[in-house]
């Protein structure tokens, strides 16, 4: 098998599952128990934070924990949407965020608030000119991505956190691609608000961060018990949390082997494919990219049967954004960024990881080529 | 998500390529929806003697195309005119719900090129 979907999620790494095995049967305490196994967990918890706060640069009180990407994205929003609603009901966002993000603002435009959907360039930037221009009195929350998942470019967060800041709105950023990808110091970004998830960066599943900015007011999401100080409530997931802490600790200090890693893998093959293959592009910035994405488009060919292709030959990949297949819809952010729809049914992510080798790149090349010269000669678009 | 059958057809589909001489021609659907279907019908003393087809589309459209064709070919044109969609999803073995309009494109296909046989032959 020849994995190139860790966009979509990563394997476990080994050392980060030998950290986590104890807290499921060894040490299973509830972490809000006061008996000795309780703090034990209490303990692991606390470590945990510990690492996530050194690893983004901010204090442990201002890390939360939470069950992944998706609910960070959802309180951070309408954390500061319910608890600012007083001053105004404005929120400004961008057009190629995750569904995480597109689909709670629009729940919250449901619910009376108004938001403004920002446009990006051909490369699926969004420019801090735009976000300036688009805050008004009644601005609350400005929510851009660090790296967009699909196309893997990263947004200019400094700079719009810098807009923010002087225009006393606050910022939120949704990291969750960015994470031992790109450094992330929430102090030198600006941000007030940052979300992660564990399974992106060689960490479990079910487990995220949201970061909050001592002094930002949020209002509680999920309600129930006394955890992460009374913010969110539910048992703490000791292993997960665990897992997280180790995981992001590992990525951030073998960030630079890592990137060096994928970058050579992702350069062979984008060189490869455009040697090779005619009638395809690559989307997303040529430089400002994270390091392992390669995304392309092939002409007169649908996504999915290059997927499935692919998939017969054990290789994984993904077609647009993973959360999208099943629906007909072509990639949001690609038609955000200008492409004909033609063209965006016909595009592919391929995400490299750790594991990845040059044999990996170089026979993915081989079956994609070959699936193409295979679907092209079946189009009724193609000319020969 | 896709059954053996389906996945068989859109693998190793049959009936793939185009009718140089063809008695009718029907292509539906369009490049921004993901979906193009083209047939084309060799028919003769109104027997559909043979069938290809050309697709740019999903695994399902693929696969519907490949089936649509296999079911038509040998059958005299009454027979082919009432192949509906339903037909070519059983005759796969069912389909994922969002991709059943894939096999309205087959069965809208195979009646453009009828209708196309028609109208050439009114015009003889």
């Amino acid at each position: 098998m020849i994995y190139l979907d860790h966009a979509a999620t990563t394997y476990t790494d080994e050392a980060v599952l030998k950290e986590m095995l104890p807290y499921y049967s060894e040490v299973y305490g509830n972490a809000s128990s006061l008996h000795a196994e309780g703090r034990k967990a209490t303990a692991a918890v606390d470590q945990s934070r510990e690492r996530v706060a050194r690893a983004l640069g901010c204090k442990k009180n201002e890390v939360y924990f939470t069950s992944g990407g998706t609910e960070s994205d959802n309180w951070a929003i309408r954390g500061v949407a319910y608890a600012k609603k007083e001053k105004g009901k404005h929120i400004i966002t961008s057009k190629i965020e995750h569904h995480a993000v597109l689909h709670t603002v629009e729940q919250l435009e449901k619910e009376g608030f108004s938001v403004t959907y920002l446009d990006v360039d051909e490369y699926g930037t969004v420019s801090p000119e735009s976000v300036a221009a688009a805050i008004r009195p009644d601005t609350v929350l400005v929510t851009v991505m660090a790296a967009n998942n699909e196309v893997g470019t990263l947004q200019p967060i400094k700079e719009i956190a810098q807009i923010c800041k002087e225009r006393g709105v606050l910022m939120h950023t949704d990291a969750v691609q960015a994470i031992g990808a790109v450094p992330i110091n929430v102090q030198e970004l600006g941000v007030d608000l940052l979300s992660l998830s564990g399974h992106k960066f060689y960490g479990p599943k079910g487990i995220g961060v949201l970061y909050v900015r001592s002094g930002v007011r949020l209002q509680r999401f999920m309600l129930g018990g006394a955890q992460e100080r009374s913010m969110r409530g539910g048992t703490s997931n000791t292993p997960g949390i665990v897992g997280l802490g180790f995981a992001i600790e590992k990525a951030v200090n073998e960030m630079e082997e890592n990137n060096a890693h994928v970058t050579a893998l992702r350069d062979r093959f984008i060189a490869a494919v455009t040697e090779r293959i005619p009638y395809c592009r690559l989307n997303g910035h040529p430089q400002s990219r994270l390091p392992n994405n390669a995304n392309f488009s092939f002409q007169y060919v649908e996504g999915e049967s290059i997927l499935l292709s692919l998939d017969f030959e054990d290789i994984c990949v993904s077609s647009g954004s993973a959360c999208t297949s099943g629906s007909l819809e072509p990639s949001h952010v690609l038609l955000a960024m200008g492409m004909p729809e033609e063209l965006a049914h016909g595009s592919i992510r391929f995400t490299f990881g750790k594991r990845n080798t040059v044999a990996d790149v170089d026979k993915t090349v081989d079956v994609l080529q070959n699936a193409l010269q295979r679907l092209r000669a079946m189009s009724p678009l193609f000319p020969g | 998500m896709y059954n053996e059958k389906v996945l068989e057809n859109f693998r190793n589909p049959q009936n793939v390529g185009e009718i140089p001489d063809a008695d009718g021609v029907g292509t539906v659907g369009n490049a921004s929806c993901g979906d193009i279907m083209q047939i084309f019908l060799k028919i003769e003393n109104g027997i559909v003697v043979d069938a290809k087809f050309k697709t740019f589309g999903c695994g399902a459209a693929v696969a519907t195309s490949s089936m649509a064709t296999q079911m038509i070919i040998g059958k005299p044109i009454e027979e082919v005119e009432k192949v509906t969609n339903r037909a070519v999803v059983e005759a796969l073995e069912g389909l994922p719900p969002q991709k059943i309009h894939c096999s309205v494109l087959a069965e809208e296909a195979i009646k453009k090129a009828l209708e196309d046989y028609r109208s050439k032959k009114a015009a003889e």
